[in-house]
């Protein structure tokens, strides 16, 4: 199909509305659940660590059922199937919710290894200077474990950014359900979807440059 | 120098030391007195239990059984002491390892501010010149803004030496400070312990640098099993050791072949 005068018009005229569709739909919703995500996957990670059995044991079941069911599901059960329940979610906040607990699963076993990365003397040279568990993990092991946890960590951004687009079975107005709303009425399917999935593929490359910016700082006191 | 609850000069007191890892005794029952201001030496096989009776003086080890008091702080871990308790003990030494264990996201001069600025709260300014003055006791004001992976082995013991002493504690604890380093680099850290000795600090070290046991210390200790075995002045000690068990382990250092 050669490409008309009329797509690249469709082309701009669709430019616009996208864009605001990742600004305003795609990027917050990515940012605010990589964001509680990684708090939840930090508590998740020191749960696993420590030597409650208990909270061993929650922080283990909650990983294997998360990473064991579906995200797609996963947005279902919290948007359609609460409200069953008594409990309804508005399709934003359904969202983030959702997308929340599952980056805090996958982040949690990346946050574990990266701790465990960090040599047993580097505890106890903290404590000799007489830093309590969390001044130790603050200043000491999280800042040596995050250069173990970037690039794993980019990965799952990465992930989620594209995965947010599953919000849009849900009624969230990200960029593929904006993409779906135009397209609709003209058929234009394939144009509109490749304009979409340009966006994504943008985005991704920025996290991937910033990745390796971040990377490099994080370095920048190793012997290399 | 004699403050309450602390007997005419001896500033650490070691009581019936017991601990075991699993179902094997480490250590079976270690008295130790130590004089303020003097330097004890610790030596004997490995596995012999030193490392984890200096670990057990500042908690990093917690034995089953026994007393430690240093200064006016006393510990039984027979009673299982507090968290609380173990902080206020560990604070009573600086303590320094036998490598690797530099902050190796911070400067040098970093290193040595992170337990005042962090831990005691003491204003940054003033923590600040009190680093660089103990980095220029250790021969390194120069080295202040370099990390750790830019110091030699020799370098970054001394910065480990320097950040004991910033917390101020009154006793300062060397775990075979010397053994991870290059032959040559060996003497540049022996030569800032023997400052420190001269300063009137008092020092347990555990180490096999026979010749610094004989130049610096007041007594050494030979430890086997577990148990204190034989202990004196370096001049009986060294030269002419009572047991056997001590006579074959120096014979075996300073004689390998």
């Amino acid at each position: 199909m050669p490409v008309s005068g009329t797509t690249w018009q469709l082309i701009r005229d669709s430019l616009g509305p996208l864009l605001d569709g990742m600004l305003r739909g795609t990027l917050p919703l990515t940012v605010i659940s990589f964001l509680l995500g990684l708090a939840l996957a930090l508590i998740l990670a020191l749960m696993r660590l420590s030597r409650v059995r208990l909270a061993t044991g929650v922080a283990r079941a909650y990983v294997s059922v998360v990473r064991g069911t579906p995200l797609l599901l996963q947005l279902f059960i919290i948007f359609y199937g609460l409200p069953s329940l008594g409990l309804t979610i508005p399709p934003f906040p359904s969202a983030v919710i959702a997308f929340t607990l599952n980056v805090g699963g996958y982040a949690s076993e990346v946050i574990r290894a990266s701790i465990l990365a960090v040599p047993r003397g580097q505890w106890e040279a903290a404590a000799t200077v007489g830093m309590d568990y969390v001044t130790t993990l603050r200043r000491v092991v999280l800042p040596q474990a995050s250069r173990v946890a970037v690039p794993p960590l980019s990965n799952t951004l990465i992930s989620l950014l594209k995965d947010t687009s599953l919000a849009s079975t849900i009624l969230v107005t990200e960029l593929l359900r904006k993409a779906q709303e135009i397209a609709a009425p003209t058929f234009r399917f394939f144009t509109l979807y490749s304009v979409a999935a340009a966006y994504y593929w943008v985005v991704c490359v920025l996290l991937s440059f910033s990745q390796g910016r971040l990377e490099r700082r994080l370095n920048r006191y190793v012997a290399t | 120098m004699s403050r309450p609850g602390e007997p005419d000069g001896v500033l650490l007191e070691v009581h019936g030391l017991t601990k075991s890892f699993g179902s094997v005794p480490v250590l079976r029952g270690i008295d130790l007195d130590v004089r303020e201001g003097s330097v004890t030496v610790l030596i004997g096989p490995s596995g012999s239990g030193k490392t984890t009776m200096l670990r057990s003086l500042n908690a990093l080890e917690v034995p089953e059984a026994g007393i430690v008091r240093i200064g006016d702080v006393a510990v039984d871990y027979g009673q299982a002491p507090g968290k609380k308790l173990l902080t206020r003990l560990r604070a009573q030494s600086g303590m320094v390892f036998q490598g690797h264990a530099l902050f190796p996201h911070m400067t040098a001069l970093r290193n040595v501010m992170e337990g005042p600025v962090v831990v005691q709260r003491r204003p940054a300014d003033v923590a600040r010149e009190e680093a660089l003055s103990l980095l220029d006791q250790v021969g390194l004001a120069d080295k202040a803004d370099q990390y750790p992976y830019q110091l030699s082995g020799g370098q970054q013991q001394r910065v480990g030496i320097a950040r004991a002493l910033a917390i101020r504690p009154r006793l300062m604890l060397f775990d075979e400070p010397t053994s991870a380093l290059d032959p040559e680099l060996v003497g540049e850290v022996l030569q800032v312990m023997k400052g420190l000795a001269e300063q009137g600090w008092t020092m347990l070290v555990v180490t096999h640098e026979i010749r610094f046991a004989q130049k610096v210390s007041d007594q050494v200790l030979f430890i086997d099993g577990g148990f204190i075995v034989e202990q004196g002045p370096p001049g009986e000690l060294l030269v002419a050791p009572r047991e056997q068990r001590t006579r074959q382990f120096l014979r075996r250092i300073l004689d390998p072949l």
